[in-house]
């Protein structure tokens, strides 16, 4: 009894969602490719990139998507930092201190969050707020549109700097041999931290996307980074475009299942495929063999 | 300190702990125990199968979520008693884990893969407990309040401060007696090297197995416990996320691998949240700051966890001597 | 088990003391002549103010400690010679086991009663530890009916359950339909999925049909949900001339806003509980998704000054004047009048003051509080109706400041 105008529809909007979901875990899943550590922060500085986002908007009447320009150096900058000064040294080489430190972190940033910007939920009014686009027969909001394109655009330079410039060259290098890369005189610790911080920037791209037609509060990241823990996985750890593709598909799952399965049940449809996918295709679906 | 002075240490605390209600009274004392005995039993369920076979599990509310589910839906909905219904959770554990070991060993996941296979399966759980009519969906499911032996409920809160106890020290003497076996042997040769091991004729699948249905069934002991405890249950409290957090951040603390590694670890964590509550006072959420930043001191300066910290002393003292 | 070796209980007990100094220090001007003072009341105050319930917490954290600061400035507790009352905070974190774990410190800091939890699944845990001590126990909030009636006579709820707000709900949803015509016979459900949600909805599920109203659908969410557009695509091909909506503050908001952007305008929005139907919040951030939004909540008298002069205080602290907020406050005042009532900060004396209670100083539309079983039987919600950029009350017609304006206006 489900109207096929609706199912394209829901289909459309979960491509909306997914590529913002994309542009999460692209960012994860680099960090996993070149560091191999599970960054539990990830959500905590989506969520302080999405503060960003509205503190600029709200004190300085700064267009959420005008603020990409002051919130990706600062974000990168930030990434930068925590990764050479306090998740390094604090995690060493143990796999399992780095996610405990990550962990640590997540903590102190969200409840950071609490104690400066309380638990208040936030969201911003623009003019564009509810601006609709006839997509066909659906109507996407125009910031959902804006969410998708942005994404995409994102996702291309993000692979651009990977494939095609020295950082990312000399990242590459150090994610596939640590010791050949340092032997090669390349900084191996300077290399690691920029890639979190591309990581971290990549962040502040989705958060100047999501916040005109989402909200932020201190829990916001939770939501986000299970799902986008599920794409990196399902993609193919620390494979682009499999988290590029995985986050589209979990989009469009997560709305179609939901339509079908009823909004709470539906999130079923994620872990379903998600344990399909490991089961018969272990390396996730554009991983390279294990 | 070597493991094995660990292990003792950790039996003679807890022989230490158990008459401590009745020479202090006080309920914070009682409950602190309670908790740490708790923490401790999940941690070393949580240990046995990632401390000492390296499989990473990020799904452990799985087993403690379906333990506590099964207890209260047999007492519910089946008129099953408590005690009855504690042996089933255990049981439901070692099923859950049957399907998570199969699903995830069979086609030889590991890693980062296995511990979010887990995490996936603990949600779907999660999901489910939300959805169905049996669990009561997302209003949870409340046990009638009656105290007696035969139900399972102590009016003295100390009852329940021995239960845990037991537990605890029933978790900590089957972890002694799998490190000390050929299957604890294994283990570790798997954990370092799965290629070697199975080279060397040892099986994987089935020493994984094994692992995983010993720590499922523990698991669940904790999920039933928590039942009997606090008498509710919601979807969130028994597969989220953050029971998973808690059963692997002890043994980490601690010291992986090591059988007094869960209880040194989960001690520490409950006194380190105690003691920041204290010290952040009133304002809202620095105490879980506080909590954070030590427990990101403690990985920097004690990267191999407390047993980490004995080991290194221990080796100091004789190269003194 | 309260009687024990008191040299070792002592420090224990200096320990939470200082804790509660350090903690109250800050809120509470200390008097400057000791002595001259009778001992203070220790109150426990429990609320989740860190973790996912964080900022209703919080919100009831601020009302009770309001409270306790207009009680103390008007001269404390009389029948006690004007003993102050003093806050003993904590925080569930948003979950059971650290609330229970808060209770057994508040017991052992001596306080005279614990005032919480808001939440459902941490007041079953805190009224439950509570009462091993015989600590009298006000629920504030939580809204769960299995909280009273389960034989705990340390715990009192004065504002209703999920049960009586869902009844009360329906009958004055009939009433309304009926004045205006009939304009309603079809009703979406839209409920999140904890108990609250899920609760309120099975009852309306079961009720509405034989009120002569069609259920065309009920949709559960997960909390979060980021994104409507399933529920609301459904809604408009569904057309049902009611939304029910009862949910969480941020997926109503959510909810609200995606219906404006897919143009769906049913002939009325009628929330049971709903989390930002009647939150001056929701309504100064988006008065437009918010006009003539009808609920029925939790609401106060709006005939009693002290409740106006309330939200003045509140708002003057840049905080906003929600539900949690005054339903704390009265919760402590509650209080404060059993401990005169029993003129003595003894917690049986205060249970049995509260158990036979017929206090009418407060200004929820309650009446004189009157206690069977833990649960006050006057509570009972209003019906609001966001108009004009303000809350109304539209029913029943002994509050109402407004007209129901219903059907809403198609814009």
């Amino acid at each position: 009894m489900v109207d096929p105008s609706i199912v394209a529809a829901s289909a459309l909007h979960g491509l909306a969602t997914g590529a913002v979901y994309a542009l999460v875990a692209l960012g994860l899943s680099l960090v996993y490719g070149v560091l191999h550590i599970v960054n539990f922060a990830h959500g905590s500085l989506l969520m302080l990139a999405l503060y960003g986002v509205y503190f600029l908007h709200e004190r300085l009447g700064l267009d959420p998507y005008l603020a990409l320009p002051v919130l990706l150096p600062v974000a990168g900058l930030a990434g930068y930092a925590l990764h050479r000064w306090v998740i390094a040294p604090a995690g060493g080489a143990r796999d399992e201190n780095v996610l405990l430190v990550t962990l640590g972190l997540a903590l102190v940033l969200e409840n950071l969050a609490l104690v400066a910007f309380r638990s208040d939920t936030r969201t911003i009014e623009t003019a564009y707020s509810f601006s609709m686009v006839a997509l066909g027969p659906a109507l996407l909001p125009l910031p959902k549109l804006v969410a998708l394109l942005g994404s995409l655009v994102a996702t291309l330079v993000l692979w651009a700097i990977v494939q095609k410039t020295d950082l990312g060259r000399a990242i590459r290098a150090v994610a596939r041999e640590r010791e050949a890369a340092r032997l090669v005189g390349i900084d191996t610790r300077h290399a690691f931290a920029l890639a979190f911080a591309i990581g971290t920037a990549s962040s502040a791209v989705a958060a100047c996307l999501l916040l005109p037609s989402y909200y932020v509060s201190p829990q916001v990241g939770h939501g986000f980074v299970l799902i986008a823990f599920t794409i990196v996985v399902l993609g193919g750890m620390g494979s682009f475009w499999g988290a590029f593709w995985g986050g589209l598909l979990i989009g469009v799952v997560e709305s179609l299942g939901g339509l079908f399965l009823g909004e709470s049940l539906g999130q079923i449809g994620i872990f379903a495929i998600f344990i399909a996918v490991l089961l018969f295709r272990p390396t996730g679906l554009l991983g390279r063999p294990l | 300190m070597n493991p094995a002075q660990g292990e003792r240490a950790a039996l003679v605390f807890l022989v230490l702990a158990a008459p401590l209600p009745w020479l202090v009274d006080s309920g914070t004392l009682v409950h602190f125990g309670i908790m740490v005995f708790q923490a401790a039993t999940l941690g070393q369920a949580w240990n046995i199968l990632g401390g000492m076979g390296g499989q990473f599990s990020f799904g452990h509310a799985a087993f403690f979520g379906a333990g506590a589910y099964t207890t209260a839906i047999l007492q519910l909905r089946f008129g099953v008693d408590a005690w009855s219904g504690f042996f089933a959770a255990i049981l439901a554990g070692a099923v859950v884990a049957l399907v998570i070991g199969l699903a995830s060993f069979r086609f030889g996941l590991r890693g980062s893969y296995f511990a979010l296979v887990t995490l996936a399966f603990a949600e779907v759980l999660r999901i489910l407990a939300n959805t169905l009519e049996i669990t009561g969906a997302g209003v949870g499911l409340l046990l009638p309040l009656a105290p007696g032996l035969e139900r399972l409920q102590f009016a003295d809160r100390r009852g329940y401060y021995l239960l845990a106890l037991f537990l605890c020290a029933a978790s900590l003497l089957v972890a002694r007696a799998v490190a000390g076996s050929r299957l604890g042997a294994r283990l570790v040769a798997v954990r370092e090297n799965e290629e070697a091991a199975s080279a060397l004729g040892v099986d994987p699948f089935a020493v994984k197995m094994r692992a995983i249905l010993l720590s499922g069934a523990m698991a669940a002991s904790v999920g039933a416990f928590y039942v009997q405890y606090f008498l509710y249950l919601d979807p969130h409290i028994a597969f989220g996320p953050q029971v998973s957090v808690e059963a692997l951040l002890g043994p980490i603390v601690g010291g992986p691998g090591t059988v007094a590694g869960p209880l040194a670890g989960a001690f520490l964590l409950q006194l380190l949240g105690e003691a920041s509550r204290a010290l952040a006072g009133g304002a809202t959420g620095a105490n879980l700051v506080v909590y954070g930043i030590v427990l990101i001191l403690i990985v920097r300066f004690l990267p191999g966890g407390l047993a980490g910290l004995a080991r290194a002393r221990a080796e100091r003292a004789g190269a003194g001597s | 088990m309260t009687t024990g070796d008191r040299s070792v209980r002592e420090g224990w007990r200096r320990r939470a003391l200082l804790a509660t100094a350090a903690s109250g220090a800050g809120l509470l001007a200390a008097p400057a002549v000791l002595r001259a003072q009778p001992a203070a009341v220790k109150i426990g105050l429990l609320h989740p103010v860190t973790g996912f319930l964080a900022f209703s917490g919080q919100q009831c954290r601020e009302g009770a400690l309001l409270a306790i600061e207009s009680i103390n400035a008007t001269g404390g507790i009389r029948a006690l010679g004007g003993a102050k009352l003093e806050p003993v905070l904590g925080d569930a974190q948003s979950k059971p086991e650290i609330g229970a774990a808060e209770v057994e410190k508040m017991n052992e800091s001596g306080v005279a009663a614990i005032v919480g939890a808001y939440s459902s699944a941490i007041s079953l845990a805190t009224t439950q530890s509570a009462a091993r001590y015989g600590i009298p126990h006000i629920v504030d909030v939580g809204v769960s009916d299995q909280i009273v009636g389960r034989g705990l006579t340390n715990t009192f709820r004065f504002c209703p359950g999920y049960g009586v707000i869902t009844e009360i709900a329906i009958a004055n949803l009939v009433a309304l339909n009926e004045a205006a015509g009939k304009p309603a016979r079809s009703v979406m459900i839209v409920h999140e999925e904890s108990l609250f949600g899920t609760g309120t909805a099975q009852l309306l599920q079961k009720e509405l049909p034989t009120r002569g109203f069609e259920v065309l659908e009920v949709v559960k969410h997960a909390n979060p949900t980021r994104d409507f557009t399933n529920i609301v695509l459904k809604m408009k091909s569904l057309d049902p001339d009611l939304v029910i909506p009862a949910n969480y503050y941020n997926e109503y908001v959510l909810l609200a806003r995606t219906m404006r952007q897919q143009g769906v305008r049913p002939k009325g929005i009628y929330s049971v509980l709903g989390g930002a139907a009647s939150s001056f919040k929701f309504v100064a951030e988006f008065p437009d998704d918010a006009a003539y939004i009808m609920d029925c909540n939790h609401w106060y008298d709006p005939r009693k000054p002290a409740a106006l002069e309330l939200r003045r205080k509140v708002e003057a602290k840049g905080l906003y004047y929600t539900y949690e907020v005054f339903l704390a406050h009265e919760a402590v005042r509650l209080l404060a009048d059993a401990l005169e009532r029993a003129g003595s900060a003894n917690r049986e004396r205060i249970v049995e003051a509260l158990a036979t209670s017929d206090w009418d100083g407060h200004f929820l539309p309650y009446g004189p509080t009157r206690f069977v079983n833990g649960q006050n039987q006057g509570a009972r919600p209003l019906n609001t109706q966001v108009l004009g950029r303000n809350i109304e009350v539209i029913f029943p017609r002994e509050f109402a400041t407004a007209q129901p304006v219903f059907p809403m206006p198609r814009a």
